[in-house]
């Protein structure tokens, strides 16, 4: 799925970016600091962003993806609005967590790790969260719904809309 | 720098302790094999061939990383040497596709050696290979990805000239792939299809697009040139079917300068009787030129033909 | 700039309000000269790294000086020649806690001795193991210990910058580590001139991305210069040619919180505790089926059954005790029978498992250990870095083989064939994660190796866990209460009221939830 990054509505988080870079250029191994800026800030790695770490840094493009497909924290495409993680640890996942998971998936039109046209949902599963005595459990943003049955999906998602 | 003695497989070599066991080896004839290895590259240490034994050591220890000392007894190939090796080549060949029959690097694939002088085949298996990413975007390159064993000799030797630096490594464990600029095909990717890569590649992971389909290697009788488009003159080969020059592939570097197309277009134009048109790269797509135009002389032709033919027009008056 | 005066005068405006307010707290007593946690817990635990865990306020550097914090670097600075303090922690005997406890004097000794202009030490905080926490604690509770023992290490083997390398999903490290770092360096205990005798050091945070591999010292280095995190051959030792192409050490937390204490307490005292060949204490993180679980610090040597039993109270839930897993997915399995091994590097070396960097499992009946394998091959497979062959392409094969096997499809030579790729995975591979992945397999494979054979020839498992060789059945103990009915997700059970109900396997998709919901034990599982 395509996203367009919107540079105008982003124009002072870039200006305060570049500010950024400018001061890493010259410490050592400026490059993943860099990257863990631009996904802080922009909750994912704009492509038009990374061109400016490469400019700005003196990084060829190669190098930049190469370092920012290797660690699994960065992402390349904008996590929703609201991040909703389904916790797939062994407690939920007796208790049904897979299709709780679809039934999201399905209602969104999206898979887990994608997120949505109007990037106002994103989904992700999530390994044990800790809380298996209330299982099967789901997370939006920090709001946590405990014993979650399909039915109660749209009402849930509803909320965020 | 002082000299070490060391005894390889019963033969004694006399070295710089510099060196490493791999490079103490070749100065005795014993060729250790290794996939990742260029001595012109940095040591990579990936492919894990040239494993060997080292007395007083109970690991298997990779000769392309191990500096030589006094007195050390390397053993190159013994049982479990062998064994390892075989169970790496087996790893690879998992993954890799069984078309070595109509694999154009047949015959000077690295891999395909290796196999047969192990003793190692294919075998059928119900697990993952390697997808199948054909880039045929350039009429210089193509690129398989199916057929890449990560030695990352193309990234090494691409990283060398600091104005490319067009090819790095992606993703990681199983998923990692080689790929160019921001993950783009060829055509889109800042490559200046120098072939340095090619040149480099053990398998047919990446393979020159106008030697394809013309020779298999084996047919080919091969003579190393000299570029003659600039005086530091890297090396291409020119390869020949009963004497007739079909085909011209870069081969190495030379003095520190990088390889380019317009040498190897040049040295095309030399020796080949009939050299497939050229192309060049316009922002971001290859676009059929012409060869006045591939060589950049345009201009300069025209300056020739203005400066002869007016020495022509003067030829009668005089 | 901070005085020894001043030190002091922290040191005695402080303790005695804070000495006051825990005892207050009851949490904690004395132990002889030392505070302690109060508690049967804390009984059998000799706390060295965790010393001041739960018992001071971590974002309150007087609180670290009150408890002897930044004294024994006030007295390695003023009193003694960098190459004492190497001394020192060489005879100490410390050995490095990250896993594979190489002596850490000695590492400083091969820095302290080696000219260069620049020299670096790197705290690996890259904690990883999938049930380890050890490091998250004392980041998280005394990151002024981690401080202190890097600048320590810095004065050793003259190095003036240090780096700490924490993964990005501690976030509460990280800022725990940074409030420190701005304190101490407030105090002038970080920067220039410290304590005025002409000594430099600082410390810069540096973050990973989620990578498991960047806990190994040359991948971890490749991070921190901006690369992705593939291990490099060491042709050069790190301490000669590290960071940047500098003499670098590289340390792991609980290591370098050892530091202080022994330069405070002495070499012979450090060597007092624990094993002749193993002093001082380790770090645990007791998880699993464990009935007490959480973060033990016990002297070396002591064994497995006083660390699960005497301190974390045995299985869970009156089960029968199986196996311990310790180093996660380097480590191996070890069974009930060994449950007397002293834990120590080489004990448990000789038991094919690895001290690790802490993680402890603990495992009941219904754990599977083919499963267990297949738990770590998997997470190796998602962590190997891809660089080398036999990790890259031997793992995966490993991890297809006992995907299979779990699933009742595993054929005659399985087992073989897990064998020979371990053999070569571990001997030929780059790093140390691919030299260890097959670990969780080669010593399930050793001590149950009965249990890959019943999933593999009868399509069975023993511990009934794996989803595809068992099958969940309604005995005649049912009451018809029609709780399972009521649970079942996929409507496979049927039956009337006060009846005996019935699973239709066809539809049964195992998921457990009538099991755990029937009030009378109906449920068996087959």
């Amino acid at each position: 799925m395509e996203f367009k990054f919107d540079i105008e509505e982003n124009k002072e988080q870039i200006i305060a970016f570049k500010e950024f870079l400018d001061s890493k250029k010259d410490t050592p191994g400026p490059l993943m600091p860099s990257l863990q800026r631009a996904q802080d800030v922009f909750g994912y790695l704009p492509k038009e962003m990374l061109e400016v770490i490469s400019r700005k840094l003196s990084i060829p493009m190669a190098e930049i993806y190469g370092v920012a497909t290797f660690y699994s924290q960065f992402s390349f495409i904008p996590t929703g609005k609201n991040k909703i993680s389904v916790c797939l640890g062994t407690a939920c996942y007796v208790k049904g967590a897979q299709s709780i998971l679809e039934e999201i998936e399905t209602q969104l039109g999206i898979k887990s790790g994608e997120t949505t046209k109007d990037e106002v949902f994103s989904i992700a599963s999530a390994r044990c969260v800790g809380d298996c005595s209330i299982a099967p459990v789901i997370l939006v943003n920090e709001d946590v719904y405990a014993k979650v049955k399909k039915d109660d999906i749209a009402e849930i998602l509803a909320k965020y809309n | 720098m002082s000299t070490v003695k060391l005894t390889i497989d019963g033969k004694t070599a006399e070295v710089s302790n510099q060196l490493t066991v791999l490079q103490a080896a070749k100065t005795v004839g014993i060729d250790i094999p290794a996939l990742c290895y260029d001595e012109t590259l940095e040591i990579f240490g990936a492919c894990r061939m040239c494993i060997v034994e080292i007395e007083g050591s109970s690991k298997l220890q990779t000769a392309c990383s191990t500096l030589v000392k006094e007195g050390m007894v390397v053993h190159t190939e013994t049982e479990r040497v062998v064994w390892n090796r075989k169970q790496t080549l087996q790893m690879l060949l998992d993954s890799h596709p069984n078309d070595c029959l109509t694999c154009h690097k047949a015959g000077e694939c690295l891999l395909q050696d290796y196999a047969y002088r192990y003793d190692v085949n294919f075998r059928k298996h119900d697990g993952e290979i390697r997808p199948q990413l054909l880039d045929t975007t350039s009429p210089y390159i193509l690129r398989d990805n199916s057929k890449c064993i990560l030695c990352g000799k193309c990234v090494m030797t691409c990283a060398q000239v600091s104005d490319r630096q067009v090819l790095s490594f992606a993703e990681r464990g199983y998923e990692t792939r080689v790929i160019f600029g921001a993950d783009e095909s060829i055509e889109e990717s800042p490559c200046v299809s120098c072939n340095r890569c090619v040149a480099v590649c053990p398998v047919g992971a990446l393979v020159d697009k106008r030697d394809m389909d013309k020779i298999r290697s084996w047919e080919a009788e091969t003579k190393i040139v000299g570029c003659k488009a600039c005086e530091y003159g890297c090396e291409f080969e020119v390869r020949s079917r009963n004497r007739k020059p079909v085909s011209v592939v870069a081969k190495a570097p030379t003095n520190g300068r990088p390889l380019c197309l317009k040498g190897r277009l040049t040295t095309e134009l030399k020796y080949l009787d009939n050299p497939d048109a050229p192309y060049r790269k316009l922002d971001k797509s290859f676009e059929k030129t012409t060869w006045d135009k591939a060589l950049q002389i345009t201009e300069l032709l025209e300056k020739i033909e203005r400066l002869e033919g007016s020495n022509k027009d003067g030829e009668g008056e005089e | 700039m901070i005085t020894k005066e001043k030190l002091f005068e922290i040191k005695e405006k402080t303790k005695p309000s804070l000495v006051e307010k825990l005892l207050e707290s009851d949490r904690v007593e004395f132990r002889g000269e030392d505070l302690v946690l109060k508690g049967e817990y804390y009984k059998k635990q000799v706390r060295i790294a965790l010393k001041n865990c739960d018992i001071i306020d971590p974002t309150n550097i007087d609180e670290y000086i009150a408890m002897d914090g930044y004294f024994a670097l006030l007295k390695a600075l003023t009193e003694h020649e960098p190459g004492y303090v190497v001394e020192e922690i060489t005879e100490s005997l410390l050995r490095g806690r990250g896993g594979a406890g190489f002596p850490t004097g000695r590492k400083w000794n091969e820095a302290y001795r080696y000219q260069a202009d620049k020299k670096y030490i790197i705290c690996n905080a890259d904690e990883g193991d999938p049930g380890a926490f050890m490091d998250r604690s004392i980041l998280e509770k005394d990151p002024h210990s981690v401080l202190e023992g890097m600048a320590l290490g810095g004065y050793a083997i003259g190095s003036d910058q240090g780096y700490i390398y924490v993964r990005a999903e501690y976030p509460m490290a990280v800022k725990r580590l940074q409030i420190a770092i701005d304190q101490a360096r407030e105090y002038g205990l970080l920067g220039k001139n410290i304590f005025g005798t002409g000594f430099n050091f600082d410390i810069e945070l540096r973050l990973g991305s989620g990578a498991f591999v960047c806990g190994e010292g040359t991948a971890l280095m490749e991070s921190i210069e901006g690369r992705r995190g593939m291990p490099r051959p060491k042709i050069h030792r790190t301490a000669h040619k590290g960071l940047w192409g500098k003499p670098t050490i590289i340390n792991n937390v609980e290591t370098l919180a050892n530091v202080p204490v022994i330069m405070n307490r002495g070499a012979k005292w450090f060597r007092g505790i624990g094993t002749e060949e193993s002093p001082g204490t380790k770090v645990f993180a007791l998880v699993g089926k464990v009935e007490n679980a959480g973060l033990v610090e016990v002297p070396m040597g002591m064994t497995l059954r006083e660390i699960v039993f005497d301190i974390g109270g045995g299985a869970q839930d009156g089960k029968e005790y199986k196996a311990v897993q310790t180093g996660g997915p380097s480590g191996g399995c070890i069974p009930a029978e060994l449950i007397d091994t002293p834990v120590d590097f080489e004990s448990l070396g000789k038991i094919w498992s690895i001290m690790g960097s802490g993680g402890m499992v603990v495992m009941d009946e219904n754990t599977c250990m083919v499963d267990i394998a297949k738990f770590f091959l998997d997470f190796s497979v998602e962590e190997s870095c891809g660089k080398c062959v036999p990790c890259r392409e031997g793992t995966k094969r490993m991890y297809e083989i006992l995907d299979r096997i779990t699933k009742g499809e595993g054929v005659e030579g399985d087992i073989e064939r897990l064998e020979e790729l371990s053999e070569t995975v571990s001997s030929t591979s780059l790093c140390g994660l691919g030299q260890t992945a097959p670990n969780p397999v080669i010593t399930t494979i050793k001590y149950y190796r009965h249990e890959y054979e019943a999933h593999i020839k009868d399509k069975r498992c023993p511990a009934k866990s794996c989803k595809a060789l068992i099958k969940y059945e309604i005995t005649d103990k049912c009451i018809g209460c029609t709780r399972c009915a009521k649970v079942c997700p996929v409507v496979a059970i049927t039956g009337k009221v006060k009846e005996m109900h019935h699973i239709d396997q066809s539809i049964c998709i195992k998921c457990g939830a009538c099991y755990d919901v029937c009030p009378v034990d109906a449920i068996s599982i087959i």
